[in-house]
């Protein structure tokens, strides 16, 4: 049942720009985008050229709108975004089968920012997000049995069954957090601590359109600029906050502006390879001591903003379909590997089901994991740093006082 | 020995209770008064019709913006999406733009909005699409709100309401299901309701919107769908429940249990299970207002009862349960034959794993079998 769902993703390509709605959208129209020269090697690089509609730029010489990369990572890219996918479909099903409880935030359609950013940085690097995080703790790496198994609310979860589908947490990976904007100040911290420890490294600091308007972001922007933290902040404008399109919440909707003294960069979220290369751009530019950059992900949603929400009242089936036809980030970087004869449609295909096996046997896994027994060793644990605890945390009675 | 005893604070509250007359009459207090009188007459007559906590609170706010020009309503998603919880809906339709706004993701910014609309005479309706975003805003609830009538000396009144759900939501987690009643009913300044029912929602928004003060009404997600009867002076529009005034859902004669939201219900079904199980009749006490806290309903009880248990969704430390036990201790020591006890949250960040999170609110049988402890069954 599922391989029919997935189906539906290989949706036929058509060449033509899209949305004459939005007046200054990028789109991932690859007839600009080529490369030449493809090597027979997997792991010999070469370079590809980016569409033209790749970038916009504020206060900012644009990168380089080419793109070195080898076939292999060109496929492990493809690989990944599948991967997401297929995950988050399986979390979908999951959700309507009533094994996910309470709030389920999809990132179908968003997957080429996720692997565009890890693509471009090195563990090292740190990355922070709201609750749209299943594909960014992915990415970071955590696996699929462990992030479904999270959403499964089992004892081998990601965060042991104790944060769920918001709160997912890995190495160099600071959330998954739940309250619209908090995570942006947070991550300037990430990468006050990167600067105070000398590293050569930078934060990757995500939060939606909606949330782009929380006062708090504006106060990180200032003390990042001020102290020139190598922080990348990063708006992903999926269009809409909840059922509120960018237009009725923001005054200036072009994200990537909102720095104000801090230069921009407008990104086709919806191209793998884009993303990519302005995120290399921007962690050598924060690196080399030049300070923040406000990051604009151009991306789209295709499902509602959780599970709870249909996400056809504040739109129409028309705009989803045509995002969907014309604007796929799978389907898009998969045309132009065949276009530039980086690999054959039987390859594909093989990675294609290679990545959909693989998540769902997690996923078999995650769903035979226990849940944590209900004692209260297991509820009070972790509540503080193991040895540190206070000597009793009260239970709902005073008999249920749990000593540690 | 009787002596001292007139001297114990029960002794005066008691006393005080009819002798009290308002010091200031800006605001009609008496109308608030008379229509809980009037609820009390209508409970049991025809008429009455079952109405979900969601639509009463529709109700209300649809009432209030009829009858005031300057209320009006502003959050996140209230007006095109109709509430994130469907709370407003149809309001946009009924009442405009101009008095039904959807604001952008700010909670520190529209609430510090929402005061300074109300600092120059409008009377605003702030919905938090949860009261857990509340925390964003809580600076600009205390120390915009709360204060600025007292640091005024008077001259200038802040009359705003704050609405949203509150407290445990079902699988959400840590960061989205936690009780702020405590924090809000301990700041001077401020009004802090929380309904069960279809009439408490309806009428104590109603009365919120009307108080002149700033009010904090805690709603409950899960409460939302729950239909309750709706008696026939409780469908009209002028119908206003005193804050202040807790109410006895279940009068009883062996234990008093005082609870607040969510927890009323699950209070009356352990009530009923107590009487089945061992015969015994537990009084239940609707808090209804956090702040004031009616201490003399609770007081009135013990006495009559001896046995005191309260019930909340708090953290158990400095909470809403807490603070019941100490003034029961300051004004009902004497009528106590056993110490009081508590029933709460425990002291844990919500799990998301539901048999931890089970263990994280009170249950109805953590209720029943403290209950039973309490009075030794």
């Amino acid at each position: 049942m599922l391989y029919r769902i997935a189906a539906r993703q290989a949706a036929p390509l058509r060449r033509q720009a899209f949305a004459p709605v939005v007046r200054r959208s990028v789109t991932t129209d690859a007839a600009t985008a080529h490369a030449e020269n493809v090597p027979q090697e997997d792991d010999k690089p070469f370079t590809v050229r980016l569409s033209d509609e790749s970038f916009e730029t504020y206060e900012l010489d644009p990168p380089p709108y080419t793109l070195e990369t080898t076939k292999k990572e060109l496929k492990q890219m493809y690989y990944d975004m599948v991967s997401v996918r297929r995950m988050e479909m399986a979390a979908d099903r999951l959700y309507k089968e009533k094994k996910i409880r309470g709030f389920c935030h999809l990132s179908t359609g968003q997957e080429a920012v996720a692997v565009g950013i890890e693509h471009a940085i090195t563990r090292q690097d740190k990355v922070i997000t709201a609750y749209r995080c299943h594909g960014f703790a992915l990415m970071r790496g955590g696996t699929v049995k462990s992030i479904i198994g999270e959403l499964l609310g089992r004892r081998e979860g990601i965060a042991y069954g104790k944060g769920g589908s918001m709160h997912m947490f890995a190495e160099n990976f600071y959330g998954g957090n739940g309250i619209v904007g908090a995570q942006v100040p947070v991550g300037a911290g990430l990468a006050f601590a990167q600067q105070y420890n000398e590293q050569p490294n930078t934060s990757i600091i995500l939060y939606g359109d909606g949330a782009s308007n929380q006062g708090q972001v504006f106060e990180a922007f200032n003390m990042a600029k001020l102290w020139n933290l190598p922080a990348l902040f990063g708006c992903e404008n999926n269009k809409y906050g909840m059922g509120t399109s960018a237009a009725r919440s923001s005054a200036l909707t072009e994200y990537y502006k909102r720095g104000q003294y801090i230069p921009g960069l407008k990104v086709n979220g919806m191209d793998v390879l884009a993303t990519k290369a302005a995120v290399q751009y921007g962690k050598d530019y924060a690196v080399s001591g030049k300070g923040p950059l406000v990051f604009e992900y151009v991306t789209y949603r295709y499902g509602g903003h959780s599970m709870s929400d249909p996400g056809t009242t504040y739109r129409s089936r028309e705009e989803i379909q045509r995002m969907r036809s014309t604007n796929d980030p799978i389907a898009g970087l998969k045309q132009k590997m065949l276009e530039w004869g980086v690999t054959s449609e039987e390859e594909l295909k093989a990675i294609d089901k290679s990545a959909r096996n693989h998540v769902d046997e997690e996923v078999a896994i995650a769903e035979k994991m226990a849940v944590p027994d209900n004692t209260s060793r297991i509820l009070f644990e972790d509540i503080y740093v193991r040895g540190s605890e206070p000597r009793w945390m009260r239970g709902r009675t005073v008999d249920e006082t749990f000593y540690y | 020995m009787v002596a001292p005893r007139l001297f114990r604070p029960a002794a005066r509250l008691v006393s005080s209770r009819f002798a009290a007359a308002p010091l200031r009459s800006a605001f009609a207090q008496s109308a608030c008064a008379q229509s809980a009188l009037r609820v009390r007459g209508y409970a049991s007559e025809s008429g009455t019709k079952e109405v979900t906590v969601r639509d009463a609170l529709n109700e209300a706010l649809a009432e209030e913006l009829e009858l005031n020009e300057k209320t009006f309503i502003l959050g996140e998603e209230v007006a095109q999406y109709n509430g994130a919880y469907k709370v407003t809906r149809g309001l946009l339709d009924r009442f405009g733009p101009k008095r039904v706004i959807d604001t952008p993701i700010t909670e520190a910014g529209f609430t510090g909005l929402a005061v300074g609309a109300a600092l120059a005479g409008l009377h605003p309706i702030a919905e938090f699409m949860t009261f857990n975003f509340a925390m964003q805003a809580i600076d600009q609830i205390i120390n915009s709100a709360a204060k600025t009538h007292y640091m005024s000396g008077g001259i200038q009144p802040c009359n705003v309401t704050f609405r949203g759900p509150n407290g445990f939501a079902a699988g959400v987690a840590a960061q989205h299901s936690q009780d702020y009643s405590a924090w809000y009913g301990s700041i001077p300044g401020l009004k802090v309701v929380s309904p069960w029912s279809s009439e408490d929602a309806k009428g104590l928004l109603k009365a919120a919107i009307r108080d002149p003060n700033p009010v904090v009404v805690l709603e409950n997600e899960l409460m939302y769908g729950q239909a309750f009867p709706m008696s026939e002076a409780a469908q009209k529009n002028d119908f206003v429940l005193p804050i202040g005034k807790a109410k006895i859902e279940r009068p009883g004669s062996d234990l008093t249990i005082v609870s607040v939201s969510r927890c009323v219900g699950q209070s009356l079904s352990a009530a009923q299970t107590l009487k089945q199980q061992y015969g015994v009749d537990a009084e239940v006490i609707n808090l209804r207002s956090i702040k004031p806290l009616d201490v003399e309903t609770i007081i009135a009880s013990l006495k009559k009862t001896g046995r005191l248990m309260v019930v909340e969704s708090g953290y158990p430390m400095f909470g809403v349960a807490s603070e019941i036990l100490a003034l029961s201790m300051e004004y009902g020591f004497d009528y106590l034959t056993a110490p009081a006890v508590r029933v709460t949250g425990a002291e844990v960040p919500t799990p998301y794993a539901v048999g931890l999170e089970n263990m994280s609110f009170p249950q109805e049988d953590t209720i029943v079998t403290q209950a039973a402890k309490l009075l030794r069954l």
